[in-house]
């Protein structure tokens, strides 16, 4: 109950710690902690039965001591405080102001965990967004209300990437733009997880240049943080972005960096409460937890916004098996790889075609959205593009020379792919139409009775011709 | 109804004391809030319950109400096209009732109470009733004759009273009989339980798919089993989506299962506009969703494939055709398992309980075509994802479903890359039921069984041909083996390969499938005379009839299909000048 405290802990171990009971807690509910120095800390009821109430801290737990514990039950969910004053500040990862500016005027409340989305309810999103970067407008197609992950490793660009996406990001149909001019109201929700500081700044600075940081929300909970405050850190973001989509019908592009470090904390925490570990000491509930968080993206009906995300996460080691990547590509609707051998070779951005995809392409792109060869321009690039990575194998082993002359149109098709589709400048703006054309001038490349993926029609019309 | 009280609360796992009268499986509302939960082990510390909504704020204390009864699928008039969570709690209903988020404690009838339908009876007063009788129709839509049956727990006895035609609602009383029974149009049945029906039948007629890897290599059977496994992105959903707008079931369940809230949008989005190349209505009109995404509670998503198979046991009884899409099977075993912690229980492989496979064969069981209780036949046929981690096959979700199923389509990560869809691997993937489904196609298209293993032959020679090129390069081998390799090229993208989105192929009837791989195989038996005949490689391969034959899918109408009858005499006919060309070459 407010106001009542309680005082004495039996167990204290890590994030974990276990209270007699005194009175009855709710499951879910959150609790202020106080230690012997007086600091309040920030707590949830993870477990609750006659006996003993478990408490997951969500800040430092040094100092807590089992006698001079004192606690609080607050008798509500974890909540961030909502209004249009959002935009343009900074908070910590549970949601307290972070940028020394008072809390946000507003006596308005919403639970960070929110509520599933009715599936009856959501809107089935087809607006293509141009990005202006070939290998994604063209071939992983970016839709509004979609979320689409970057998967990355230490030391690849991915937040240059990240960066170039929200800068250039606009829809085609309604011709706004992310910039300052754009006709739709948007916002940008940025949740740092475990990132450093430097991450930080690199984002801040690239809002700040492109001139939309009075519509960016912040939410930093930085590798100096506790950890397990990680583990509210996107949910606060969520909910914010969910209240200006849905409540303030902007379109709200969520960038979520880094979700390796929040699952490292939830593997943290669940080790600390001794639960059953699956894949790689990894909770079993990994997945029901990441979808949790993913799937509070799209659009709903009644009301004109939508939340569209772009989660970042560095594989460990690169390893795209690795359960946080797998369960994750499970969720999302297709992913954006950036590839270290791609990198290496100083091509940028070094995304890797093949394993990226985009699920609501299919039903975004096309005659009036983006143009009528789309499809077969982009199936066909992966058919050619997929064989010049059997012929660079075949080439390794048996020689340049000793390929067949088909094979060798196809070795410098995937040159020019890779540097002029592929490669672009980090402040290069393509639109789809220029994407769509280097893409016809590098299928002239091939012989025309290699192009089945594309109809007889498409190429009278779009094939550059005497080449 | 038995009244208890809330001790422990740890997610959606709750125990609660004073329950001992209630049964397993019992439906309970628990808390002040009163949440749907069901009863899932009892001992002498009390009663644990799994609880299907949000149970946040849920206090020790709070009390259990146990309704005396197991966990029950309404079934009735009114559920085609209708859209379900997992413990049928109408999502359209809720939406209306809390707006577009799901909050807990919301309730919703799964049929309407209200709504009336009209029913013409099948039975006099006077004549016997039993379980699975008919009792009368009910044109539930256009397109479905809903047949009221008796249900099979129905005492038998003599009818005494049948309603005459007219309009009724679900809550009036249709026939009674001298056994004591009142019999409505719809009734209740506890999901976990299979409906009984009177003996199996074997599994002899396909279930045609329209696509043309699955209905000519690896066929599936009416009352099957299949599995569909792959990594992520490799198109599980896609393949689940196309069997269910094309496949040749009557009535289609799709059970969204742990799965993205945005694919049962596209459903509800795409399928009321598309029409059934058969009976020419909306596949909406035949469908049943069940929706439990990933983010919905995950106890509800435990529950939801039984609701699922519930609803097609039942429309198995009127005697149709159902196919039960479940998608994904992965994410339930994973609600087993997030349950199985939440109970402390011993856990076997990678975290799942030891009584994993137990389930899947009960589940997989609950197909099959069968002889129903009025006599009639029916199938339900099954149709499971697999989401393995990591796309590695040998984990146990996928290795267990292997021991049930009979037909397993192998999703392969490559072919995705390449974007060649259905990405299902002819190397990996295999159909039991092959070969009790020729007598069907020996009536239908006699060149089926023929061409098919001709046709799986020479993929596979060219598998193990790929692997010497990977080492020697194509140019190495003998005319012979090259033409495999173009031949196999010609089935890949000619053939396999199928665009969901091309308006001619997304569906390929069964004439047409059978005819475009004969034309394949047809241009290997001659090219391969030809090369005996001394013909050189490379003049076959420019030949303008090799793109022909890869465009003919999607180039001929599929209501022209005699354009294709012509073109095994066409292929004769090049091959016949390209003799003369190099004969005269020859001999000159």
């Amino acid at each position: 109950m407010r106001g009542l405290e309680h005082r004495g802990l039996a167990h204290a171990e890590g994030p974990i710690i276990i209270a007699q009971r005194r009175e009855t807690a709710g499951f879910g509910e959150l609790v202020a902690v106080y230690g012997r120095d007086g600091v309040r800390r920030v707590g949830r009821v993870v477990d609750t039965s006659d006996k003993a109430v478990a408490i997951q801290l969500f800040s430092a737990n040094t100092g807590l001591s089992l006698d001079d514990t004192r606690m609080e039950y607050l008798g509500r969910p974890l909540e961030l405080r909502v209004g249009p004053d959002l935009l343009g500040r900074v908070f910590d990862g549970l949601g307290q102001s972070a940028d020394g500016y008072p809390e946000i005027l507003s006596s308005e409340f919403r639970d960070v965990n929110g509520s599933p989305i009715n599936p009856a309810a959501r809107v089935y999103p087809r607006d293509f967004i141009q990005t202006g970067v070939s290998a994604i407008d063209g071939l992983n197609t970016l839709i509004r209300g979609q979320k689409l992950p970057i998967f990355s490793g230490n030391g690849l660009p991915h937040n240059r990437l990240a960066a170039q996406i929200v800068r250039q990001a606009k829809i085609l149909s309604s011709n706004s733009s992310s910039g300052a001019t754009g006709a739709e109201p948007f916002a940008i929700v940025f949740a740092g997880m475990g990132i450093k500081y430097d991450v930080a700044r690199f984002f801040v600075d690239a809002f700040e240049k492109s001139g939309v940081l009075s519509r960016v929300v912040m939410f930093l909970s930085l590798a100096d943080s506790p950890t397990i405050e990680r583990l509210v850190t996107p949910r606060s973001a969520l909910t914010a972005a969910e209240y200006l989509a849905y409540e303030r019908n902007m379109h709200v592009l969520v960038v979520l960096t880094d979700m390796t470090n929040y699952c490292e904390a939830l593997r943290e925490v669940s080790a600390a409460r001794g639960e059953v570990p699956s894949r790689k000491g990894y909770p079993g509930y990994l997945y029901s937890d990441l979808a949790s968080l993913y799937e509070r993206a799209g659009r709903i009906e009644g009301s004109t916004g939508s939340i569209t995300q772009i989660p970042i996460l560095s594989m460990p080691n690169d390893d795209v098996t690795n359960p946080i990547p797998d369960l994750t590509g499970y969720i999302t609707e297709g992913q954006i790889v950036v590839d270290r051998e791609m990198s290496q070779k100083g091509l940028y951005p070094p995304i890797a075609v093949l394993p990226s995809l985009s699920r609501l392409m299919k039903d975004g792109i096309g005659p009036g959205m983006t143009r009528d060869d789309h499809k077969d321009v982009s199936s066909q690039l992966f058919a050619a593009y997929a064989r010049v990575k059997s012929v660079r194998n075949l080439a390794a082993i048996i020689g340049e020379e000793e390929l067949s002359a088909l094979d060798k149109n196809y070795l410098r098709f995937g040159e020019r792919f890779e540097t002029d589709f592929v490669g672009q400048s980090e402040d290069e703006d393509r639109s789809i139409a220029e994407t769509l054309d280097i893409g016809w001038r590098l299928l002239a490349l091939l012989p025309r009775d290699e192009l089945l993926r594309v109809s007889k029609a498409m190429i009278e019309k779009y094939l550059p011709k005497g080449e | 109804m038995i009244k208890g009280r809330i001790t422990r609360v740890s997610g959606p796992v709750v125990v609660a004391e004073g329950l001992g009268g209630a049964g397993l499986y019992d439906v309970v509302e628990v808390g002040s809030a009163g949440l749907s939960g069901e009863i899932i082990r009892i001992d002498a510390s009390g009663a644990t319950i799994q609880v299907y909504e949000e149970n946040t704020g849920m206090k020790p204390g709070e009390p259990v109400i146990s309704l005396g009864k197991p966990l029950s699928v309404a079934l009735g008039p009114g559920l085609l096209g209708k859209i379900y969570d997992g413990t049928q709690r109408p999502l359209e209903e809720l939406k209306a009732a809390s707006g577009s988020f799901i909050k807990a404690g919301v309730k919703g009838e799964p049929l309407s109470m209200d709504k009336k339908w009209p029913f013409v009876p099948a039975l006099k007063a006077g004549e016997a009733v039993g379980p699975g009788t008919l009792l009368g129709t009910v044109q539930e839509t256009q397109l479905t004759v809903h047949r009221v049956m008796a249900p099979p727990f129905t005492k038998s006895g003599k009818a005494t009273r049948v309603a005459p035609a007219g309009d009724y609602t679900l809550r009036d009383t249709i026939v009674e009989t001298d056994a004591g029974e009142t019999l409505r149009l719809a009734h209740d049945w506890p999901a976990r339980l299979a409906r009984p029906a009177r003996r199996r039948l074997p599994p002899t007629e396909p279930l045609l798919t329209g696509l043309r890897v699955i209905d000519i290599l690896f066929p599936m059977s009416k009352g099957g089993a299949a599995a569909v496994p792959g990594a992520f992105g490799t198109g599980k959903t896609m393949t689940q989506h196309a069997l269910a707008k094309y496949c040749d079931a009557d009535i289609i369940v799709y059970v969204g299962c742990g799965e993205r809230g945005n694919e049962m949008t596209e459903v509800l989005t795409e399928f009321p506009h598309l029409v059934d190349p058969r009976t020419g209505r909306s596949i909406m009109e035949r469908t049943i969703l069940v929706a439990n995404t990933s983010n919905m509670p995950v106890a509800a998503r435990e529950v939801s494939i039984y609701t699922g198979i519930t609803i097609a046991e039942y429309y198995r009884d009127m005697g149709y055709d159902v196919a039960v899409m479940a998608d994904s099977t992965s994410r339930w075993a994973e609600a087993l398992r997030e349950l199985s912690g939440r109970l402390e229980e011993m856990p076997a492989e990678e975290g799942f309980p030891a009584y994993l496979p137990t389930r899947l064969a009960e589940f997989y069981e609950r197909g099959g075509r069968v002889e129903t209780l009025g006599g009639a036949p029916g199938s339900v046929s099954i149709i499971g994802a697999v989401s393995p981690p990591g796309g590695d096959f040998s984990e146990p979700v996928t290795q267990h479903t292997k021991r049930f199923i009979r037909c397993f389509w192998g999703l392969d990560k490559d072919l995705a890359y390449a974007r060649h869809y259905p990405a299902i691997s002819w190397i990996d993937s295999y159909s039991e039921y092959a070969d009790e489904l020729a007598e069907w196609w020996d009536r239908k298209e006699p060149a089926w069984r023929e061409v098919r293993l001709k046709a799986l032959e020479l993929l596979k020679r060219e598998q193990r041909l790929e692997q010497i090129v990977r080492l020697i390069g194509p140019d190495a081998l003998p005319d012979e083996q090259r033409l495999v390799l173009i031949t196999a090229d010609l089935i890949k993208n000619g053939f396999l390969q199928q665009s969901s989105f091309d308006p001619i192929d997304r569906y390929c009837p069964p004439e047409k499938q059978v005819l475009l791989i004969k034309a394949i195989m047809e241009f290997h038996r001659r090219a391969e005379a030809a090369i005996k005949g001394g013909a050189p490689l490379p003049k076959i391969v420019a030949l303008p009839i090799r793109e022909r034959l890869s465009r003919l899918k999607n180039e001929v109408p599929n209501d022209k299909l005699d354009e294709l009858r012509g073109i095994e005499a066409e292929i004769a006919a090049v091959f016949e000048e390209l003799q003369r060309q190099y004969r005269a070459e020859v001999s000159r």
